[in-house]
C-alpha cells in the first residue's frame, strides 16, 4: 500500500471499519434485520436442533442398551432331534463335558458355562438345621451351575469363595447362596467358618459361599447354586427344549464388542455335530438400532433445515437489494468521500454476513435449547455434539455472504451521480 | 499570484448517445488557491456536468483535469478515490446525511475511507463541527437538527480532511432566506482562512458572495464580471 503518483495513501477501508459500519447499519433498523434473519434462524436452529435431537436419542438408545447386554451371549439346548433316551428320563444335555473350557477357547469369551434351574417338587423345603422346620422355600430357586457359569454371572462376593471346578468334578454337596436366602435360613456370613450346611428336602448342601448380587442370569431373584454334576447326580438330567423354564443353558460373558462373533461361532464350536440343537441368542447390533433412528427422521429434518436456510437466504438477499436500493444517495455520498466501489460492496456484504451470522448465533442458541428442553422433558441426557454445534453459527454467515453477493455487486455499481443529483 | 488548485485544459464531456449530447464544451479554467468562485447558469446548462468532473465523480471524454498540478485524467481510479477522499470536500444541496448517524458520526464518515487513523477522526471531526460553529449539537441526529444545522454539518464534513478545494453545489437550495444568508457567512469566513471554494448555484445572491463569476451556458464557460467580495 505505497503511495502512488497522487502522493496519497490509497482509499482503504478496515476489517474493523467495515464490521462497525455493517453493525451500524443493522442496529439502525432492528425490526427489519429480526425479521430478515428469521430464515436463517429457523434454518441453523432446525439444522442444530435436529442433529442435537438424533444425537440425544441415539444415546438414550446406547444408554439403554447396557454394557452388560452387549456382553452377553446365551445358548440353549433345544434337545436332540429324536428323543433317545429311555422312557420317563430325560435326554443327556446337548452341551459337551468340557463346555465351558471349548468356550473359554473362543476368542472373545472372558468367562461361560453351563447352568440350570433344578426342579424341584412342590413344598420343596430350604432350611439350615432339620430340626427346623420354619424355613425359606418356594421363593428359593435351586440352579445347577459349572464353574464358568458362576463366574460368567458375575457375582459379587460377601463371604466365602465361588464353585470351583474341583468341587463340580467330584460332585461335592456344595452350594452357594445369596444374602437374601441366607438371612430367611439364618446362616450368617459370620458363620461361615463353620461349614453351615442349607438342607433340600433332606440333602446337606455345605454352604461355601455368599453373594449380595449378579450381573447375568440370577440378578433378580433368591438363588442358591451347585455345581451342575451334584445336580445330575441328585437330580438326573434337565428337560431340553426352548420354553420348558428348565432347559440346560450357557451364558457366556463376552468383552465390549464381541458378543456378535461370539454367538457366531459358539454353537458350532460346543456341538460341532449337530450345532442347530443349540440355540444362540446374542444381544442385537447396537449400530444398527443407531443408524435406524438417525436415518428416518433425521434426514427429512435436515431437508427442512436446508429449505429454511434458502428461504434465509433469499430473505437477505432481497432485504439486502432494498436496501441498496433504498441507500443510494447513502453509496454516492460514500463515493464522494472516497469509498472505491469495493469498499461500497465490502459494507453490503459485510451487512449481509453480520445479519447471517446473527441469526445462525441465534439459531444455534435456540437448536441448543430445543435439545435440552427436550431431553430435560424426558429424563435423558442431552447430546451435543460440538464439532457440529460450535460451527453452526458460520452456516449464517455463509448464507449471508451467498446471499449478499448479488446486491453488494449492485451497489458497487451504482453511479454516485446518479445516487447524488437528486435526493 | 498563488498556486492554481484547478487547471482545466479544453475538459470536454460528452454523453454518448444517441444523439451524443455535449453536456460541456471543451473549457479551459484556471483558479488559484484560496479562490472563491461562482458558477452559474440555468437548469441543463452543464453545471452539474462541470461539478462532476471538477470532483472526480466523472471522467472528461477529452482535455485534462489538474488537481494542485496532478493530471487527473491519468489517474486510475483507486488515485482517483484517493484525491476525493483528502483534496475534495463536497456540500450537497441535500445534504446527504446519514439519518441514524449523529452529527459527529457524519463527520466521520469523510474520515473512514482515506486511512486516517481511529484515534485522530474523533477530535477532527470535534474540530470541523466547532469550525462550522455546532460545538454543542455534536450528539444531535440530523432529524433533530434544522436545515441550516444540516447543511453546516454537511459543511464540517467536508471541511475535516482540511481539502484543497470545496464544492458547494446548490448549498442553500434547501435553506431559508435566513438560514442561506448566515451559510454565505460561513463560507465566507472559510475562504477568508484560506478554503478554495467553488460554488455552483443559479442563485444570483449566493453568486455574490463569490469574488469572480463564471457563467454556463449550453455546456459554454463564459468568465463574466469580476465582483467585489463583501
Amino acid at each position: 500500500m505505497g503511495r502512488s503518483t497522487t502522493g496519497l495513501l490509497p482509499p482503504r477501508l478496515t476489517m474493523r471499519d467495515a464490521t462497525a459500519e455493517a453493525v451500524a447499519g443493522i442496529v439502525q433498523r432492528p425490526g427489519r434485520a429480526i425479521l430478515t434473519m428469521l430464515g436463517t434462524v429457523l434454518g441453523v436452529g432446525a439444522f442444530v436442533g435436529v442433529l442435537g435431537l438424533t444425537a440425544t436419542g441415539a444415546g438414550q438408545i446406547s444408554h439403554q442398551f447396557t454394557v452388560l447386554q452387549d456382553t452377553t451371549v446365551t445358548v440353549e439346548d433345544n434337545g436332540p432331534a429324536n428323543n433317545v433316551a429311555p422312557p420317563g428320563a430325560n435326554p443327556a444335555i446337548g452341551f459337551p463335558a468340557d463346555a465351558d473350557t471349548i468356550a473359554s477357547h473362543i476368542n472373545g469369551v472372558s468367562a461361560a458355562g453351563v447352568w440350570w434351574p433344578v426342579s424341584l417338587p412342590e413344598g420343596t423345603n430350604f432350611t439350615s438345621s432339620l430340626a427346623l422346620s420354619a424355613t425359606a422355600s418356594q421363593t428359593v430357586n435351586l440352579l445347577a451351575a459349572s464353574a464358568g457359569a458362576v463366574k460368567a454371572m458375575g457375582l459379587s462376593m460377601v463371604a466365602g469363595s465361588p464353585l470351583t471346578s474341583y468341587e463340580n468334578d467330584t460332585s461335592q454337596h456344595v452350594a452357594m447362596i445369596d444374602t437374601t436366602t441366607a438371612a430367611a435360613i439364618g446362616i450368617s456370613a459370620a458363620r461361615l467358618p463353620s461349614h453351615p450346611a442349607v438342607f433340600v428336602n433332606g440333602i446337606a448342601y455345605t454352604v461355601t459361599g455368599i453373594y449380595s448380587s449378579a450381573q447375568r442370569v440370577v440378578t433378580s431373584e433368591s438363588a442358591m447354586l451347585i455345581p451342575e454334576k451334584t445336580a445330575l447326580a441328585d437330580y438326573g438330567n434337565p428337560q431340553p427344549g426352548i420354553g420348558n423354564q428348565d432347559e440346560a443353558q450357557m451364558v457366556a460373558a463376552t468383552r465390549i464388542g464381541a458378543a456378535q462373533a461370539v454367538a457366531r461361532q459358539i454353537a458350532v464350536a460346543e456341538l460341532p455335530s449337530d450345532p442347530s440343537r443349540l440355540v444362540v441368542t446374542s444381544p442385537p447390533n447396537p449400530q444398527n438400532l443407531q443408524s435406524e433412528v438417525t436415518g428416518d427422521l433425521a434426514g427429512l429434518f435436515l431437508i427442512l433445515a436446508l429449505i429454511s436456510l434458502l428461504i434465509g437466504a433469499v430473505g437477505i438477499a432481497n432485504t439486502t437489494l432494498v436496501a441498496v436500493l433504498e441507500r443510494t444517495e447513502e453509496i454516492g455520498l460514500r463515493r464522494a468521500v472516497g469509498a472505491r466501489p469495493r469498499h461500497i460492496a465490502a459494507q453490503f456484504l459485510a451487512e449481509s454476513t453480520a445479519l447471517g451470522t446473527l441469526g445462525g448465533l441465534i439459531g444455534t442458541c435456540i437448536g441448543v435449547g430445543i435439545v435440552v428442553i427436550f431431553a430435560a422433558a424426558k429424563d435423558w441426557t442431552a447430546v451435543l455434539n460440538p464439532i457440529y454445534t460450535l460451527p453452526a453459527p458460520l452456516i449464517g454467515s455463509v448464507v449471508g455472504l451467498l446471499a449478499g453477493s448479488y446486491p453488494a455487486l449492485r451497489a458497487s455499481r451504482t453511479s454516485p451521480l446518479a445516487a447524488l443529483r437528486h435526493a | 499570484m498563488a498556486a492554481p488548485v484547478i487547471e482545466l485544459r479544453g475538459l470536454a464531456r460528452t454523453y454518448p448517445g444517441p444523439p451524443p449530447v455535449p453536456a460541456l464544451r471543451p473549457a479551459d479554467l484556471v483558479i488559484e488557491a484560496g479562490g472563491y468562485v461562482a458558477v452559474t447558469g440555468p437548469s441543463g446548462s452543464g453545471k452539474s456536468t462541470l461539478l462532476h468532473l471538477l470532483g472526480l465523480l466523472d471522467s472528461p471524454t477529452a482535455g485534462s483535469y489538474l488537481l494542485d498540478g496532478l493530471d487527473t485524467s491519468t489517474l486510475n481510479d483507486r488515485d482517483r478515490s484517493a484525491l476525493r477522499g483528502r483534496r475534495i470536500g463536497f456540500v450537497f444541496q441535500a445534504f446527504h446525511l446519514l439519518p441514524y448517524r449523529t452529527a459527529l458520526e457524519n463527520v466521520q464518515l469523510a474520515e473512514l475511507y482515506n486511512q486516517t487513523p481511529r484515534g485522530n477522526r474523533i477530535q477532527a471531526a470535534v474540530d470541523a463541527l466547532e469550525a462550522v460553529g455546532l460545538g454543542h449539537r455534536m450528539e444531535a441526529l440530523p432529524t433533530t437538527l434544522s436545515g441550516g444545522e444540516c447543511q453546516r454539518v454537511a459543511i464540517a464534513r467536508a471541511l475535516v480532511n482540511r481539502p484543497s478545494l470545496l464544492l458547494c453545489d446548490e448549498p442553500t437550495g434547501n435553506l431559508d432566506s435566513q438560514n442561506a444568508a448566515a451559510l454565505m457567512e460561513l463560507l465566507d469566513e472559510l475562504n477568508a482562512t484560506g478554503f478554495t471554494i467553488v460554488v455552483i448555484t443559479h442563485d444570483q445572491a449566493v453568486a455574490s458572495h463569490a469574488r469572480r463569476a463564471i457563467a454556463i451556458s449550453d455546456g459554454v464557460l463564459s468568465e463574466r464580471i469580476e465582483v467585489d467580495h463583501g
